[in-house]
């Protein structure tokens, strides 16, 4: 293999006709070029819109309750119910593979009147009633403090955690926020901790939120045992999409609800919805392997042609390398050490430029700001060796028949050729 | 060295079948410079090819040295072409992108020999046909004389049994011919052995043997008294 006569051969041959070697090059790597860059296309896209996603636990559904539909058990229709706090232990012990059942409630909410009283100022902010373990569901960076304990679900404390956008609002740049009091619908909380959310999802408002303890803001804001609505995490090797039926059921059963009645429970499939992402993403990589592999082939095409060509114009050379008593083995084996070598240069040089329009794109990314559903595109190195395998075997594939077609001829055919 | 028995060789033409060696019989003795003599159509090439297992036989019995040529697969055919046999060529047939020096070099590339001891054997054998001087340059800045011996430097350079020059001097003009003669006789006479097929009977009496094919059966067989090339460069 690294064999300085062979490789000394291989270079004379292909820049013995210099135009020739690049204009067939760049069949190749123009196919693999656009490869590169459809795939980082594709990543971009996907990047761009996954954030939006943020780092939001995806195993995860959202239930609440509605008005029944049909009469049950003595039951009429159209009543209203709430789920309860035993519901949550109802779920744990019936549907196993759950990581985290959350039971929340809420005050405010979209355009909901100002809630918040701080001395002079005043702000409308979503405030839940959530369990700790929230965080692990709805990720957030606490930035000062702490956040929500089971003490403070035991001890009812009323204390709360505020974004970082509550605290622009309600307090002077250098104030002290731990440990101070904000009113809650006439309600005074000690403020404990402060948070910043990473997803560009609602961006400002995920800012505004103020988190208490599940327990106090019950007894607070008189919910007595009413859970507003759920939000469940399955484990990861199970999904919340198989799940959810069973869950669904159980608070059927504990309801009194009718088991056809598929509209008094209302939930949201986050996995559903970001599987559904994930397929289209998936679908669009193999749209991107599909076309790029298409023009690559017809660039591996061209390479097969020229090593024919190259055979024939050397029908001479190889007979009289013959007669001079080179193996038939190691004649195929210059024609396809040509076509591979051949192949990769001109993937590498394809592949450089792909990283290079790779790059250029990002800096123009990172000067121009955030775009909407666009971020950071890249491929792996996964990919990329993935694609120098490709090109491998492609030329591998493109000096076969030409390497075939050399050893074909025999000597004494050969040295005819005049 | 060379014995050949009741050798047959047809070629197949669209339907029609041309029978070109119709029983060849005859053997070649260490040493021997023998000329193989007839017109066009005749066989030589064609018995020259199967000698140098360019080509192979339909029928009858071929041993070089001792060792049966027959049904060789293209790998062994390459390894005996390789060990036993040199070529000289009418058309020179010299690799045009190589120099002559690694045209010389070419048989020992395939035997393996590392590179700087085929260098060096290399050299040696251009400088036995005086074009030391010319090692470095390309075919194409070659006289058609000095191709020629650069090729037949290149046939010795393995070391081979038999040398098989298939119209050596048939491009060159008669000077040049004498001398290319004149180098072949040397070698010759350093004990190898050597076949020329030639029509031009010149060439064939400054063999020692002439062969005379005609209509693929051997007409004629004789020993004769050699010319010396060298009286004529």
């Amino acid at each position: 293999m690294f064999n300085r006569d062979r490789w000394r051969e291989i270079l004379e041959v292909l820049t013995s006709n210099v135009w020739r070697t690049i204009f067939t090059a760049f069949g190749v790597c123009w196919g693999i070029f656009i490869l590169i860059v459809l795939l980082a296309a594709g990543k971009g896209l996907e990047n761009g819109i996954k954030k939006d996603f943020g780092d939001i636990a995806t195993n995860t559904m959202f239930m609440w309750t509605r008005a029944t539909t049909k009469a049950y058990e003595g039951l009429p229709m159209g009543r209203g119910f709430n789920f309860k706090v035993d519901d949550v232990q109802a779920i744990r012990d019936n549907v196993p593979n759950l990581r985290f059942i959350s039971p929340r409630n809420q005050l405010g909410g979209f355009r909901g009147g100002s809630n918040v009283v701080r001395g002079i100022r005043t702000g409308a902010y979503n405030i839940y009633g959530d369990y700790p373990e929230i965080i692990n569901q709805d990720p957030m960076t606490v930035t000062s403090g702490r956040f929500l304990n089971f003490n403070d679900i035991q001890e009812k404390r009323k204390v709360a955690i505020i974004g970082q956008g509550v605290k622009n609002e309600l307090y002077e740049e250098e104030e002290e926020v731990l440990g101070s009091y904000i009113k809650i619908q006439g309600v005074n909380f000690m403020v404990i901790g402060t948070y910043k959310k990473n997803n560009s999802d609602g961006g400002e408002e995920a800012q505004k939120e103020v988190f208490v303890p599940f327990t106090s803001f019950s007894q607070a804001f008189n919910r007595g045992d009413n859970v507003g609505w759920m939000a469940i995490t399955a484990h990861d090797e199970s999904s919340i999409s198989q799940l959810k039926n069973n869950i669904i059921e159980v608070m059927k059963d504990r309801h009194k609800i009718h088991p056809e009645d598929n509209r008094a429970i209302g939930y949201f499939d986050l996995y559903e919805q970001y599987n559904r992402v994930e397929s289209l993403f998936g679908a669009l990589k193999a749209v991107a392997y599909i076309v790029g592999f298409m023009v690559l082939l017809s660039g591996i095409i061209g390479v097969s042609n020229i090593m024919l060509i190259v055979v024939k114009e050397r029908t001479k050379e190889i007979g009289i390398r013959r007669a001079l008593g080179e193996q038939p083995w190691s004649i195929k084996k210059q024609i396809l050490m040509e076509s591979i070598f051949l192949t990769i240069i001109s993937g590498m040089v394809g592949i450089i430029f792909g990283a290079l329009v790779i790059y250029c794109i990002n800096t123009l990314l990172d000067n121009v700001g955030p775009v909407d559903m666009f971020m950071s595109p890249s491929v792996s190195v996964g990919v990329v060796s993935g694609a120098m395998l490709i090109l491998m075997l492609s030329g591998l594939l493109a000096g076969f028949i030409p390497a075939q077609s050399a050893i074909r001829v025999r000597p004494i055919e050969a040295l005819r050729t005049e | 060295m060379i014995e050949i028995k009741d050798l047959h060789k047809s070629y197949k033409m669209g339907s029609n079948s041309l029978h070109v060696l119709k029983g060849i019989n005859f053997k070649v003795e260490d040493g021997e410079l023998v000329a193989i003599m007839g017109s066009s159509g005749s066989g030589k090439s064609t018995l020259l090819n199967i000698l140098g297992m360019l080509d192979g036989a339909d029928s009858g019995e071929y041993t070089l040295d001792e060792v049966p040529i027959k049904n060789l697969s293209e790998t062994k055919a390459a390894q005996y072409r390789n060990k036993f046999l040199g070529f000289v060529f009418q058309s020179f047939n010299l690799i045009n992108y190589k120099s002559a020096l690694e045209n010389v070099a070419l048989p020992l590339y395939y035997q393996k020999v590392p590179r700087k001891e085929r260098q060096e054997k290399a050299m040696q054998y251009l400088d036995k046909v005086g074009l030391k001087p010319w090692a470095h340059h390309l075919p194409s800045e070659l006289s058609g004389g000095q191709k020629q011996r650069v090729a037949i430097a290149r046939a010795m350079a393995a070391e081979p049994k038999v040398l098989l020059a298939d119209e050596p001097t048939g491009a060159l003009d008669s000077k040049t011919s004498y001398e290319v003669m004149d180098l072949i006789q040397q070698i010759n006479d350093e004990g190898n052995t050597i076949l020329v097929v030639t029509h031009e009977e010149d060439i064939a009496h400054m063999c020692k043997r002439i062969v005379h094919l005609k209509d693929g059966v051997i007409v004629e067989d004789k020993k004769i008294e050699q010319v010396r090339a060298g009286q004529y460069v």
